[in-house]
């Protein structure tokens, strides 16, 4: 070091010592950049010096968003209830949503963890260091915005092409059902109680994507508890539901006599085909796709309809 | 009598090894211990996640064991538990409340991330046993003040039902809070809950003697001379503090307070004064066991505290009555 100090002339010290201080600041301009800050669904921001390596999700449709974006390899722990795509059932469980092991979480050492906005464990996790992101899609804009969230916080360009992946892939769905079958009064039954899908839901977006008409009003809200007596008085043309709660259908009170019923226009799906309808994320597409099956299958039955 | 300091000393090293067995069991087993002074991680899963919710546990425990125990002195009812005056179902309806406003832009919404589901619990727990006193009048008669808490109990779970019928999303989280938890407890909860429990140990330590003259009935604790109803006033405080703390830290932990003294009563007769204590290191002692016990049974995951504590507390009270009766039967 010495000598080749030595063998330097002043000149070309300063030009060395120019050369340096310019390397320095090209290195370190993109790190500064790279700097980067978040605003989750309840409105904090969460700040990032480098895209997140190690992920640890707890909602279901974020895992399957976080795959669809192309980052399924930077997830190490899921909650019990992530099973979309089989990748992530390898992965270790950290509990539910609700009731997440705070322990197995911190064990995991995540760079960020992904929360629904009602679970209580943002706030504990945030109290020893953990950097969570609270995002909860309800809405197909939602869905929307929570991918291009989440391709901007882990990321991951083209982000939104998905999105308009999934906005062609409902739109596809929506075509292939015969225009004869639209307009068909449909009531889907979001879970036992019971609770309907109303308008304002994902599930009744994509109803009225696929041309058929609610029963519910926009009134009731996203998911209302109704009155069975509700459906009676609508009488749709046709019931969707999952198969735990089509069991009993027809059993309640004065629903034998809905004509749906009486004509099986019936479609239940299986408890697969339910994670699938009820999470608002990347398989959406395949969702309006099971919708669209069911109407045309009941359309062909009836030889309404190709 | 002579028993009672035995017996505290009891459950205190009871209470150590629980806290030592705490430490070392959870979902990554003995390597966080065995690593922690390596690691970072390990380190913070021992000092910052397990060491505080083991002691969270024992705090929520003594609260609610302390609760159970004044508040069984104070309605002379042996099935007394501490949500007796409403702040269980006061904090059930405003964490449904704060749950179903979280992100609605409406002004008085904006409270709502500030205070945090345990603030909203808490502020909760106190209005519903506020509420109770309001109806009741005050303190002064105790099948007044029961009758109103059972009143408000069931107002205020109805308020809090129509809550979760308008925003059925809530629900879930509405169960998980109902179940009680004590996962998420961290030092700055400790501290809270042990704020609350010293004062309320002492005062309730203070005023075991107007429980002692109320077990012998009203009219005979008026001709002791005490100064009932300041006295009452102070312990349904003290009632109300420590349910409303230990509701809002842990949620709903049922049992607890109800099993608590009796359990105590059942290793020795006790007047008030130590019985007040003892339940108080009861509880904790049950609920720092049952923590322990819901990382264990089904690790890596956890089963809620709230679910155990119901089957420990109660399959041993279970056992004692089935032990009494027939005892006495054979004699």
């Amino acid at each position: 070091m010495k000598r080749m100090n030595s063998d330097l002339t002043p000149i070309q010290g300063l030009y060395r010592l120019a050369w340096l201080l310019f390397l320095a600041f090209v290195l370190h301009a993109p790190a500064q950049a790279q700097s980067y800050e978040v605003a989750d669904d309840r409105g904090v921001s969460v700040r990032f010096d480098a895209p997140p390596r190690r992920v640890v999700s707890l909602l279901p449709s974020l895992t399957e968003t976080v795959c669809a974006i192309g980052a399924c390899d930077r997830l190490v722990g899921v909650d019990r209830y992530s099973n979309w795509p089989e990748a992530v059932r390898r992965l270790p469980q950290v509990g539910g949503g609700l009731d997440p092991n705070v322990e197995a979480i911190v064990a995991l050492k995540p760079d960020v963890v992904l929360a629904a906005t009602s679970s209580r464990v943002s706030e504990r996790l945030r109290a020893l260091g953990v950097k969570v992101v609270a995002l909860e899609p309800k809405t197909g804009a939602d869905v929307r915005r929570v991918i291009g969230k989440l391709g901007e916080l882990l990321a991951v360009p083209g982000a939104e092409r998905v999105a308009r992946d999934i906005d062609a892939g409902v739109a596809a769905a929506a075509q292939s059902v015969p225009p004869a079958l639209r307009g068909q009064r449909v009531y889907f039954e979001a879970s036992g109680g019971p609770h309907a899908a109303g308008p304002q839901s994902f599930i009744g977006e994509m109803l009225r994507a696929l041309g058929l008409a609610n029963i519910i009003g926009p009134e009731l809200g996203p998911f209302p508890k109704i009155n069975p007596e509700l459906v009676v008085r609508a009488d749709p043309d046709l019931i969707m539901a999952g198969a735990r709660s089509a069991g009993d259908m027809a059993r309640r009170p004065g629903w034998q006599r809905l004509r749906a019923v009486r004509a099986q226009r019936v479609c239940v799906f299986g408890l697969d085909e339910v994670d699938i309808l009820v999470r608002p994320g990347p398989r959406m597409p395949e969702a309006a796709r099971l919708m669209a099956r069911c109407v045309t299958d009941q359309g062909a039955r009836e030889g309404r309809a190709p | 009598m002579t028993r009672a300091p035995w017996l505290a000393l009891a459950l205190l090293l009871l209470a150590c090894l629980a806290l030592a067995v705490g430490v070392s069991v959870g979902s990554t087993g003995f390597d966080s211990l065995r690593h922690a002074l390596q690691d970072p991680v390990a380190r913070q899963i021992v000092a910052e996640i397990r060491l505080p919710r083991t002691l969270g546990a024992w705090l929520t425990g003594a609260l609610l064991g302390l609760g159970g125990a004044v508040a069984q002195g104070l309605f002379r009812n042996p099935l007394a538990d501490p949500f007796l005056l409403g702040s269980a179902s006061g904090a059930m309806l405003a964490v449904a409340v704060a749950l179903a406003w979280w992100g609605a832009p409406a002004a008085a919404a904006a409270l709502v991330p500030r205070l945090g589901l345990t603030g909203a619990a808490f502020v909760g727990a106190l209005g519903g046993v506020m509420l109770t006193l309001l109806l009741a009048q005050g303190v002064q008669h105790t099948l007044r003040l029961l009758l109103a808490g059972v009143v408000v109990g069931h107002v205020l779970g109805a308020v809090k039902d129509l809550v979760t019928l308008a925003a059925p999303e809530v629900l879930a989280a509405m169960v998980a809070f109902m179940l009680g938890n004590t996962s998420l407890i961290g030092w700055q909860a400790c501290g809270v809950m042990a704020a609350v429990l010293l004062p309320a140990l002492a005062l309730a330590w203070a005023l075991a003697r107007v429980l002692d003259g109320l077990s012998l009935g009203e009219a005979t604790a008026h001709s002791l001379g005490l100064p009932l109803a300041p006295m009452r006033a102070a312990l349904v405080s003290v009632l109300a503090l420590a349910t409303g703390a230990a509701v809002a830290q842990a949620g709903l932990v049922g049992f607890v307070g109800l099993a608590a003294p009796h359990l105590v009563r059942s290793l020795a007769r006790l007047t008030h004064g130590p019985l007040v204590v003892l339940s108080a290191l009861m509880g904790g002692l049950l609920l720092a066991v049952a923590d322990i016990v819901a990382r264990v049974l089904i690790a890596p995951q956890e089963l809620p505290v709230g679910v155990l504590t119901a089957v420990l507390g109660g399959t041993y009270l279970l056992w004692l009555m089935y032990r009494r009766t027939r005892g006495g039967g054979g004699r």
